[in-house]
């Protein structure tokens, strides 16, 4: 692995499959670039989120704090999707929803497009909104049940004042939905007359209808089956490479992170253990939590799954209230050493490229 | 521990349910074969009907409006059926145990742990409070609950969802039934849980010699897992095979797609992930030709007309198509 391949805009569409559409991007760069000559446009920097624990009812007293994300920093370059991954209650999705100003940051910084997001207000906020959006984890629970599809998606169009009039918008919610694969014949029906894939796609096209740069997705595809993620995953890129976005994209399925995203950064119990580039990560990872997660993915080929050797963490993940001293994971840790429970392992760069906190990587 | 008795023999299974909107074809005649210390994977889409297999088979299906419209259900030999429902409380949980996916539903939340443990224990085996708290402290820890004695006095919300779904196991394996039908239970799980409950089943199987039916929507868990797999479509049992052949050769249109949707850890990305078009068909409709014919790349004109029946292919392949995916022309 060398600086090169991290560098090298990674070309979906070899295979020949892109829409015909596409053809207006440039062809030199491919139909996905990552643009690694300009700043990035997402970077967050030593963030922190604390969530209070209260005790008492009239009187309330902060007892402690839910140390959701710990201070984490990366930065995602323009058409990149980074992964995030990690077990449940490691601190993911707060951390995507802090990233777009969903949960007011403790401290640290985030900024997207230039933009600072920490302590951000009023007019901005709404100017923020437009660039970055977020598609959600159910698409039972994101959309709301009494809003005909097209009152869900135009609602975008409407706060930031995007069409003028009615009919306008109409127009642009029908272009909405073909885009992301809905017959607009369909757009006054309500959710539930939608099936777990389609209203995941009322989703994606709800996220679009801003024209947004930066896209949270937040486990986007774990409520559905696996032929449907599929589907879901394509339009994802497909788009991608239409409007040049950039995702960053939260999941606990490490094979579809390791189809999906650029580079991956691997969190546990609110600070990010490791970060490489992709299949870095997947064939030589560096961190033990990395790969005991890794050699947890079943791999559908009964061979292949039965020889290789598991390594089988013990226990769940502590409480992000307590987390343990020193590396966190120090306690679930099958190789950890004296050290590991005193100190707390630096973030440095094990190899090009590849950063990791762990004592035991020389 | 291996033999050849046959355990659960079900035959022509149909269960329907009778709504409001008409009659929905759940299950449409499903006929398999269980041995004693097997363990058969059956995989399939939400709505593909197999829980709504499984359930009959522990004739777990309110009726009305469900109703087993044919077919028959012999555990060792006795239809299951047939049997009063004073029987069946006796079959349920003593022989053939049910986890199900989501541990936190399916546990009762005013109860503690123990009261819901030592339950199955005191109805079924008759054992009294002490041998049954006894008994359940050891089925704590034989799941891998550490400081079982104590935990048994909290209440499900006490428990995260890796050690839910351990207890629900526990409760299943208090009676040492001889079958564990297993809904998915670790859908709801991440990776790390899921590989500790999938390591669990399968030492406790080895030790107990139970046999274990593994319902899942995902060809990736089940692979190091099942001895034998059924791929269900639409109430139909489309494919059925060894777990290798389900892999290394799989035949019929279906399974080779829902095997192609899977990303793979373990490779590099090459393309597009391909995608099954469309939808899985609406239940409420009478099937006509082969229901996966819609969605079918290789479909022709005798699949949108004539469904294809369950034919062996080799002593252990069985399969439901028309088409010989290896040319892409009518077998």
């Amino acid at each position: 692995m060398t600086i090169d391949a991290m560098h090298t805009p990674r070309h979906k569409s070899a295979s020949g499959d892109v829409d015909p559409t596409m053809s207006s991007v440039p062809a030199t760069q491919g139909s996905s670039s990552i643009h690694t000559d300009e700043p990035p446009l997402v970077q967050v920097s030593e963030l922190f989120k604390y969530f209070p624990v209260t005790q008492g009812l009239i009187i309330e007293r902060q007892i402690g704090s839910v140390k959701a994300v710990d201070g984490i920093s990366f930065s995602i370059l323009r058409g990149e999707t980074l992964g995030m991954v990690g077990e449940s209650g490691c601190g993911k999705t707060t951390a995507g929803r802090t990233i777009l100003g969903l949960y007011r940051p403790t401290s640290g910084s985030v900024q997207i497009g230039g933009i600072e997001i920490n302590g951000i207000e009023g007019e901005d906020v709404r100017l923020l909104r437009r660039k970055a959006q977020m598609i959600f984890q159910d698409p039972y629970a994101s959309l709301n049940p009494r809003w005909t599809v097209a009152s869900i998606i135009a609602e975008p169009l409407r706060v930031h004042k995007l069409v003028a009039t009615k009919a306008e918008a109409t127009e642009r919610v029908k272009e909405l939905m073909l885009l992301v694969g809905l017959s607009p014949r369909l757009f006054n029906r309500f959710p539930h007359e939608f099936s777990g894939g389609q209203r995941q796609r009322i989703g994606v096209a709800r996220a679009l209808a801003s024209d947004p740069q930066f896209i949270v997705c937040d486990e986007p595809i774990s409520a559905l089956d696996v032929s449907i993620q599929a589907q879901v995953v394509n339009l994802m890129e497909e788009l991608q490479d239409k409007f040049g976005l950039t995702y960053l994209f939260i999941a606990h399925d490490l094979s579809m992170v390791r189809h999906i995203c650029d580079r991956v950064a691997v969190m546990y119990l609110g600070v990010i253990v490791e970060l490489t580039e992709r299949d870095e990560l997947y064939e030589n990872p560096l961190h033990p939590y990395t790969q005991a997660l890794l050699s947890a993915v079943p791999i559908p080929d009964p061979k292949k799954d039965r020889a290789r050797q598991r390594i089988i963490l013990t226990g769940d993940v502590p409480s992000p209230i307590n987390p343990p001293s020193g590396c966190r994971f120090h306690n679930r840790c099958p190789l950890a050493i004296d050290r590991c429970s005193q100190e707390r392992p630096e973030w440095r760069e094990a190899a090009p490229n590849h950063w990791v906190a762990c004592h035991l990587v020389v | 521990m291996k033999n050849d008795n046959l355990l659960l023999d079900v035959q022509d299974l149909r269960t329907v349910f009778h709504i409001a909107e008409g009659t929905v074809h759940a299950v449409n005649g499903v006929s398999f074969k269980l041995n004693e210390c097997e363990t058969l994977a059956v995989v399939g889409e939400s709505g593909c009907g197999k829980s709504v297999t499984m359930m009959s088979v522990m004739r777990l299906i309110p009726v009305p409006p469900g109703d087993y419209a044919s077919g028959k259900v012999l555990y060792r030999e006795r239809d299951l059926l047939q049997v009063s429902e004073n029987e069946m409380e006796n079959v349920r949980g003593k022989e053939i145990a049910m986890v199900f996916q989501d541990p936190m539903t399916a546990l009762n939340p005013v109860l503690s742990i123990g009261r819901q443990l030592t339950e199955p224990l005191r109805v079924h085996l008759g054992l009294d409070k002490e041998n049954a708290q006894q008994r359940a402290i050891e089925l704590l820890e034989q799941v891998g609950i550490p400081d079982p004695a104590r935990r048994l006095s909290d209440y499900p919300h006490q428990f995260s969802g890796g050690m839910r779904q351990r207890a629900m196991i526990a409760m299943a394996l208090a009676c040492a039934p001889s079958l564990l039908i297993a809904d998915e239970p670790t859908t709801a799980l991440d990776v790390t849980i899921q590989a500790q409950i999938t390591e669990l089943v399968e030492r406790l199987r080895d030790q107990l010699c139970m046999a274990v039916i593994w319902i899942t929507h995902d060809l990736g868990v089940v692979a190091g897992l099942a001895e034998r797999v059924i791929v269900m479509y639409s109430g139909f049992i489309v494919e059925e095979a060894n777990v290798e052949a389900i892999y290394e050769n799989p035949q019929h249109p279906y399974t080779l797609a829902l095997l192609e949707a899977l990303p793979r850890v373990d490779r590099r990305r090459h393309q597009r992930l391909k995608s099954i078009p469309g939808a899985p068909p609406n239940l409420l409709i009478a099937p006509h030709g082969c229901p996966f014919a819609p969605r079918c790349e290789y479909a022709y004109d005798r699949c949108r007309e004539e469904n294809p029946p369950l034919l062996p292919i080799s002593p252990t392949h069985k399969l439901a198509c028309w088409v010989d995916v290896s040319t892409g022309k009518p077998r």
